[in-house]
């Protein structure tokens, strides 16, 4: 490991935790969450979900086997920041074709390494989520002076940053194994490509429309399903998109995924609130109340739905089994669905993928009707 | 929840028996947490195991203990006694699985009507028959490497043409890979296959397409009875196909997979455990396409092939479920019981957070490294190399933040004398790993022996590429390159900049004081004052299940190099139980029986107990035992860093217990005294006077107690002289020795000069120990002392006499052939010898009585002598002023606490206060027979004769009114029982002729039929009995002594030795054979006879009681 320039990474109350570069030079900001999955870093990194934030593994051995060209979930990095104990510069993957340091400088995102994360994870856990930025050591008193000048997560629309400038057909595999038994229109607020790889494979026809395109012209594609997809940032300040769902809503059935379920929520006339700090990893256990079952998802929300908010047609179908949140939704009456958590995994268990096929039961039962 | 959940309301578990190879001290661990989990729903439960040296045979864990064989005849006795609803069976092993499978065969449940609960019997055959389980593979499309069960050699041969070399031979319901192998060669193929045949129970082995050089991941699965199902954490083995998991080095979480193949195999596991139906835990193996660079240099990656193979499943709680266990904090056995009475994963609770459920899956903030404990520092004869058959009798785990230190520590922590990782292979070189490159043609070279670490580490220094050993070896570039890493370090530090930065650095990747030392030239001590002065003190994290996520409960923590400490010092009066490392033959599962008990004895009196320990299998190791549990290696390091830490600056340290971790400890005193750290108990200097010879003698002449002559010496010369002078024969040893290791009965110049070649270099430095050799009969007591009251709670005689290591042979309580006035000269010489040494807490006395009869009969005391009339002598052969091995077993059948009054005295109370007087307590109107049992058949090239080196590997106790059946059972347990009309052979050397008639009144009795050889033939003749006179010779015509063994005809081998070497040599095929084929091998004329004892009598007139039942008459 190449003991490189004294970075610290500085908390917005004054905490500092020091250690050393790795990965780009650029001024790292944003708000500072952990994730605890084990495996999966490329992958969280790519996730437009954590565009805003900096992001600690509290895996303290991050970048074993390497980056490869197949995990990407978009097109380029975009958390503002990478916290982890260690890295590894020595990567051993058949498919790995650069490390992870090579990886954050290509593209000039900023990483700390050399600190106790889990000490910073304890903070976190303990103080709720804050923001932060990783600086050389020496401009640390300058920072703290700086926070208040700085925006602050909550206050930004990172779904305008991360959405799609325009729309597009997704299309991964050859054109000889494509079926395309339905149209999907996924309304892009910061999607995964794993959502878009399941649906194809699941023969549909995806095409991917920027979050700023209205009901109209989602509609005018003749989908006969709409997915609303993850994102980043806090769902109150997407009262456009709440009132573009509203619309949507009862024309035909919805999947609203993560940041998707919660604006979904909100346009069935519930609330969110900032959770202290987040659900981040691959372990929480979520019970489906409709079947009873348990089962272990992939998680990165910092909101959730409040449960005493949502109105009486709207059914809590999942609830997470550690604090009692929300974690799916379902109407009553019309053909609407949410889940909270990633069931599109990557990183992640891959037991929920049961779930878009609830959905696309859902869309053949609307139009047999 | 809770009551109204469970269907059962009285509960039989049965444990998995003494501790062999492939099966230790985790099924006690398991057993123990499960009848804790099931009495907390409430649940009347009963436990029957054979093994008296376990936590889970303590009255307090369940409501009813049977120490009893593992019989079907048994446990159907204890059904028809106890009328349990529900049966166990899944945390006792492969043992107890397979008696759920007989119990289940011979309508013993049905006629009961008791449930098997969690998993079905189905459950179990799909997952333990071979081609079941590939059929419900192939039907739920689950890649499976080409194989097929055959039962006989010439279906095999077909089979072979098929599939081509190299193959795995894998016999059906065996424990620990029992008689399996890889096969590379036309030659190798007979032998392997005609060896898993006879070694699976019902004659049955798979061959399949071998995989090795795959890497191989294994999955901790828990379902529960509504169909949840998650992952309690993976694991990579960082030794690749090939090796058995449980003889290879294991890091979790995976470190070289990506998510895709982490969710991918993670996937698979959870299929194949619905599929299975399993309710409980359970194992997946699977086996992972290699890195590219492993995979060109072998033969069997393809294209063709899928990225992984499921390997095999246990449908029960395993070795690796206990690792996981300790790796990620989460109770997997706890959970297990649960579920098997009905609950759902969602509905019992985390208790490592207190307000999270057992439905989640660990997160780990950390790594952690097993590498197993192989028993070949004992056994350097042994057949070293590596493969399907497992050879290690423990293991160690090392945790940290980062895979070197984590491994570093977990080779510290297996405490192999003079091994540190700086050591190295005398002959090995990069080359050494091709050694086998002949056998495996084209295939890399995988042939690895317990010492593959060190000459990787050594092939580093020499320069080789770590992409170039992981050609060789099959080892990931990813864990090579981090070898190199410490190696690059180790360099740095030889260079000899050793400043703040590079210390720090050391450090953190996990080397040692003793080695940063050693590298630059420093004392150990020296670096860890430079350390301290410079602030680089480790810090404790906790291990809490959620890598941090969650406010969590539990004190179970491990050291790192980092900013935060978490490990708070413990308030209140407190005290460090110093535990006892890996279980290794001589060091077993009873000093963490004893560990425990003193754990919970301080608690009892309100002492918080502070654990360190290093072994992941044991009890002492659960996060609820001891108030505060620290992971780590049990090295004079590791223990005064967490002393340091616990004292808080403080000037009074907190004291540490070191009696009860066994040598390991009692090493640990002389150190942490100088260092002015309070033991409590017999203090460094009591330790000091039994363990150093010329003290000792002083110490014992002082009081006028007699020990066989001898003296210390520390060259050959000295050593002759001495010799001659007590008079041949003389047992030899090197001081400070663990279970008799490099112990030897020499008989003359010659043996004695080639014993001390050898054993000056083992002995590194200290003395070697030159006694007279007493054959008379041994005699062992257990005492606690508090200064004034010495507490003897029974005396134990051993059935074989002095010469065969007390840990292998069979023990008896009461005594039955000795004289009042010889036990009153034992009870005599005990309560002078602890109170002279100032003992406080536990001593162990081995005792001589030597004259009078040579042989004394259990059966007839004193039939044709008078025995109250001997003229006989107690000798004092050693004195520990600790625990020892058969701590458990005296303080199960007496009732006496043994562990609990030596705390109790340790902390100044008094033993009067507590009831008891000096003396002998009143004897128990019960016979006990502690039996040993071996892992032989494990270990090929080793000899199994009984000497004073240690061999067995576990226990296993008889309990009865009368002293025939109590043998009998113990032998029946320790599978040493004869059966009625076979064949025994004998072939005894000519020292124990003139006993040999002894034994021949014995076997008149019976109707066994007898083989001898040529000179015991004779003998046997000339006493008027048939015998049919074998060649010994193998090339002296058929049918030869290996025939008649191999084809059957005999059922025991008796086969005693002379100490020269070349008899020992004819022998030793004999008694391999005798192994192999699974029957008995008495090597002492003395347990021979006891075996035929029962055989003469109304053997199966056995009483089934639980052990109060004994106690209580």
């Amino acid at each position: 490991m190449n003991r490189t320039k004294a970075k610290s990474l500085v908390l917005e109350d004054g905490s500092t935790y020091g250690g050393f570069q790795f990965g780009g030079s650029e001024f790292a900001y944003g708000e500072v969450v952990f994730n605890t999955s084990m495996t999966g870093y490329q992958e969280i990194l790519t996730d437009p979900s954590y565009a805003g934030q900096i992001v600690v593994s509290t895996y303290p051995i991050i970048g074993n086997y390497g980056v490869n060209d197949k995990d990407f979930e978009s097109d380029k990095i975009q958390v503002s920041g990478f916290v982890v104990r260690e890295y590894c510069d020595f990567p051993s993957h058949n498919d790995s074709n650069n490390d992870i340091d090579g990886f954050l400088r290509s593209q000039n995102i900023g990483g700390l390494a050399g600190i106790d994360t889990r000490a910073l994870t304890k903070k976190i856990r303990t103080s709720g989520v804050m923001m932060g930025a990783i600086v050389d050591t020496g401009e640390v008193e300058q920072i703290k002076k700086r926070f208040n000048k700085l925006p602050k997560y909550d206050d930004v629309d990172y779904v305008s940053k991360v959405t799609t400038d325009s729309q597009y057909d997704f299309i991964s595999k050859p054109p000889s194994e494509i079926i395309k038994d339905c149209t999907i229109v996924v309304d892009d607020y910061g999607v995964k490509r794993n959502i878009l790889r399941i649906l194809e494979s699941r023969g549909c026809r995806v095409v991917v429309v920027p979050a700023m395109s209205s009901a109209e012209e989602v509609l005018n594609l003749k989908p006969d399903g709409i997915v609303i997809s993850p994102g980043p940032g806090d769902p109150e300040l997407l009262k456009h998109l709440v009132v573009k769902t509203k619309k949507l809503m009862g024309k035909l059935p919805i999947l609203g995924i993560c940041l998707g379920n919660q604006v979904l929520g909100c346009a069935m006339g519930g609330k969110t609130f900032k959770l202290p700090f987040g659900h981040r990893g691959g372990n929480h256990p979520v019970k489906d109340l409709v079947s009873g079952k348990v089962s272990i998802t992939a998680q990165n929300h910092g909101y959730a739905l409040d449960a005493e908010s949502l109105p009486s047609n709207v059914e809590v179908t999942h609830i997470n089994l550690n604090d009692g949140t929300v974690e799916g939704i379902r109407h009553n009456e019309l053909p609407i669905m949410g889940i909270q958590f990633h069931s599109e995994a990557s990183p992640g268990p891959l037991d929920n993928e049961y779930l878009f096929d609830r959905f696309l039961d859902l869309i053949k039962n609307v139009q047999v009707l | 929840m809770g009551l109204d959940k469970s269907i059962y309301s009285k509960v039989l578990v049965i444990g998995s028996g003494p501790i062999v190879i492939g099966q230790a001290a985790e099924f006690d661990y398991a057993g123990t947490q499960a009848c804790k989990s099931l009495r907390e729903e409430g649940i009347e439960t009963i436990l029957v195991n054979s093994n008296p040296a376990t936590i889970m045979t303590d009255e307090d864990i369940a409501d009813k203990i049977y120490i009893e064989p593992l019989t079907v005849e048994v446990i159907s006795r204890i059904i028809s006694i106890e009328k349990p609803d529900g049966i166990l069976p899944t945390l006792g092993g492969q043992t107890a699985l397979n008696l759920a499978v007989d119990l289940d065969e011979s309508g013993v449940l049905e006629t009961y009507d008791v449930d098997l609960m969690g998993t079905s019997v189905e459950t179990i055959k799909m997952a333990e028959d071979r081609e079941l389980f590939r059929e419900m593979l192939v039907e739920i499309a689950e890649p499976v490497p080409l194989s097929k069960t055959v039962s006989n050699i010439e279906e095999a041969l077909v089979l072979k043409e098929e599939i081509g070399m190299p193959l795995v031979v894998r016999p059906a319901y065996t424990l620990g890979g029992t008689g399996g192998g890889i096969v590379y060669t036309e030659d190798q193929f007979q032998d392997i296959v005609s060896n898993g045949l006879s070694a699976s129970p019902i004659g049955q082995v798979l061959i399949e397409k071998s995989l090795i050089g795959w890497k191989e991941i294994e999955y901790e699965v828990i379902r529960d009875g509504s169909d949840n199902c998650i992952t309690i954490c993976n694991m990579e083995n960082i030794d690749p196909m090939g090796v058995h998991t449980g003889d290879s080095i294991v890091v979790a979480p995976s470190q070289t997979l990506t998510d895709k193949e982490y969710q991918m195999l993670r996937s698979a596991s959870i299929k194949i455990i619905r599929s299975l139906k399993v309710e409980g835990g359970c194992n997946v193996q699977l086996a992972l396409k290699p890195s590219n660079l492993v995979a060109k240099a072998l033969n069997n990656v393809s294209e063709d092939d899928p990225e992984y193979y499921v390997i095999e499943v246990n449908p029960r709680v395993s070795r690796s479920s206990a690792l996981a266990s300790k790796a990620t904090g989460y109770p997997i056995a706890r959970v297990a019981a649960k579920i098997a009475c009905g609950k759902r994963l969602d509905e019992i609770d985390n208790q490592v957070t207190g307000s999270t459920l057992a439905s989640f899956e660990p997160s780990l903030d950390y790594c952690v490294v097993k590498i197993p404990r192989w028993p070949f520092d004992k056994f350097a004869e042994g057949d070293r190399s590596l493969g399907t058959q497992m050879k290690a009798t423990g293991e160690v785990m090392g945790i940290e933040r980062s895979f070197e230190a984590a491994f570093m520590k977990a080779i510290r922590s297996l405490e192999i004398t003079g091994r540190s990782m700086l050591w190295e292979p005398p002959n090995s070189n990069a080359n050494d790993f091709n050694k086998f490159s002949s056998q495996v043609g084209s295939l890399i070279s995988l042939g690895p022996t317990d010492e593959r670490m060190w000459a990787v580490m050594k092939s580093l220094r020499l320069q080789t590429k770590p992409d170039e050993l992981s050609k060789q070896t099959g080892i990931d570039p990813w864990f090579t390159r981090s070898f190199a890493r410490i190696v690059s370090i180790e360099k740095e530090i030889i260079k000899g900049n050793l400043d703040d930065v590079l210390l720090r650095r050391a450090k953190r990747f996990g080397l040692s004081d003793a080695i940063i030392g050693k590298l630059s030239n420093l004392k150990s001590e020296e670096i860890r004052n430079l350390r301290i002065s410079l602030g680089i003190k480790p810090v404790y994290k906790m291990v809490d299940t959620c890598a941090g996520e969650f406010e969590a409960t539990t004190s179970y923590f491990y050291s790192t190099y980092e900013q935060e400490n978490e490990a708070i010092p413990l308030g209140g009066e407190k005290a460090i139980v110093i535990g006892s490392g890996p279980i290794r033959i001589g060091q077993g599962i009873e000093f963490d029986y004893c560990s425990v008990h003193a754990a919970w004895a301080l608690q009892e009196d309100k002492f918080k107990s502070i654990m360190i320990n290093s072994n992941p299998e044991t009890v002492s190791t659960d996060f609820d035992t001891s108030d505060r549990l620290y992971f780590e290696p049990l090295d004079d390091e590791s223990v005064r860093d967490i002393i340091d830490n616990e004292s808080n600056g403080n000037d009074s340290l907190t004291p540490v217990v070191v009696q009860f971790g066994g040598q390991t400890a009692i090493n640990l005193s002389q150190s942490l005294d100088e260092v002015n750290v309070p033991i409590l108990g017999s203090s460094a200097e009591s330790i000091d006077i039994a363990s150093d010879r010329h003290l000792f003698e002083d110490f014992l002449s002082d009081i006028g107690i007699p020990n066989p002559p001898g003296s210390a010496v520390s060259n050959v010369r000295d050593a002759i002289n001495v010799a001659n002078e007590v008079g041949y024969p003389v047992l030899v040893r090197p001081s400070y020795v663990l279970g008799g290791r490099g112990m030897e009965i020499v008989q003359n110049d010659v043996e004695l000069t080639k014993f001390l070649n050898s054993a000056l270099e083992t002995a590194s430095g200290r003395d070697i120990l030159i006694d007279k050799y007493f054959e008379g009969r041994e005699v062992e007591v257990d005492a606690v002392c508090d200064g004034e009251t010495v507490v003897i709670p029974g005396i134990m005689e051993h059935v074989e006499r002095a010469g065969v290591h007390s840990g292998d042979s069979l023990a008896i309580y009461p005594t039955q052939t000795l004289s009042d006035s010889e036990i009153k000269t034992i009870v005599d010489y005990t309560e002078k010898i602890a109170l002279a040494l100032n003992t406080n807490g536990l001593i162990n006395i081995q005792f001589v009585v030597l004259g009078g009869h040579p042989y004394r009969s259990f059966k007839d005391k004193g039939a044709d002598y008078d025995i109250e009339n001997l003229d006989t002598k107690v000798y004092v052969l050693e004195v520990n002023p600790r625990s020892s091995r058969t701590v458990p077993f005296i303080s199960k059948v007496t009732g006496v606490p043994l562990v609990k009054l030596a705390i109790k005295s340790m902390l100044g109370q008094k033993l009067k206060n507590n009831g008891f007087t000096s003396g002998l307590v009143e004897s128990q109107k019960l016979v006990a027979v502690k039996a040993p049992v071996f892992s032989m058949s494990k270990l090929s090239g080793v000899d199994t004769y009984l000497g004073p080196e240690m061999k067995s590997t576990g226990e296993v106790m008889g309990i009865d009114f009368e002293f025939g059946s109590a043998v009998s059972k113990a032998l029946i347990s320790s599978g040493l029982n004869l059966s009625r009309g076979s064949g025994v052979l004998l072939s005894v050397a000519d020292k124990d002729k003139p006993d040999l008639k002894y034994l021949l009144e014995d076997l008149s009795k019976t109707d066994c039929k007898l083989f001898a050889t040529e000179g015991t033939a004779k003998v046997i003749s000339e006493f008027g009995l048939r015998v049919n006179q074998i060649p010994k010779k193998i090339d002296e015509g058929h049918p030869n002594v290996l025939d008649i063994i191999e084809n059957g005809s005999v059922g025991a081998v008796i086969n005693t030795i002379t100490g020269d070497r070349e008899t020992l040599q004819d022998g030793f095929l004999i008694r391999r054979a005798a192994v192999e084929k699974r029957i008995p091998c008495f090597t002492s004329v003395d347990t021979a006879r006891a075996a035929l004892a029962i055989l003469s009598q109304d053997s199966d007139a056995y009483n089934v009681s639980s052990i109060t039942g004994y106690r209580t008459g």
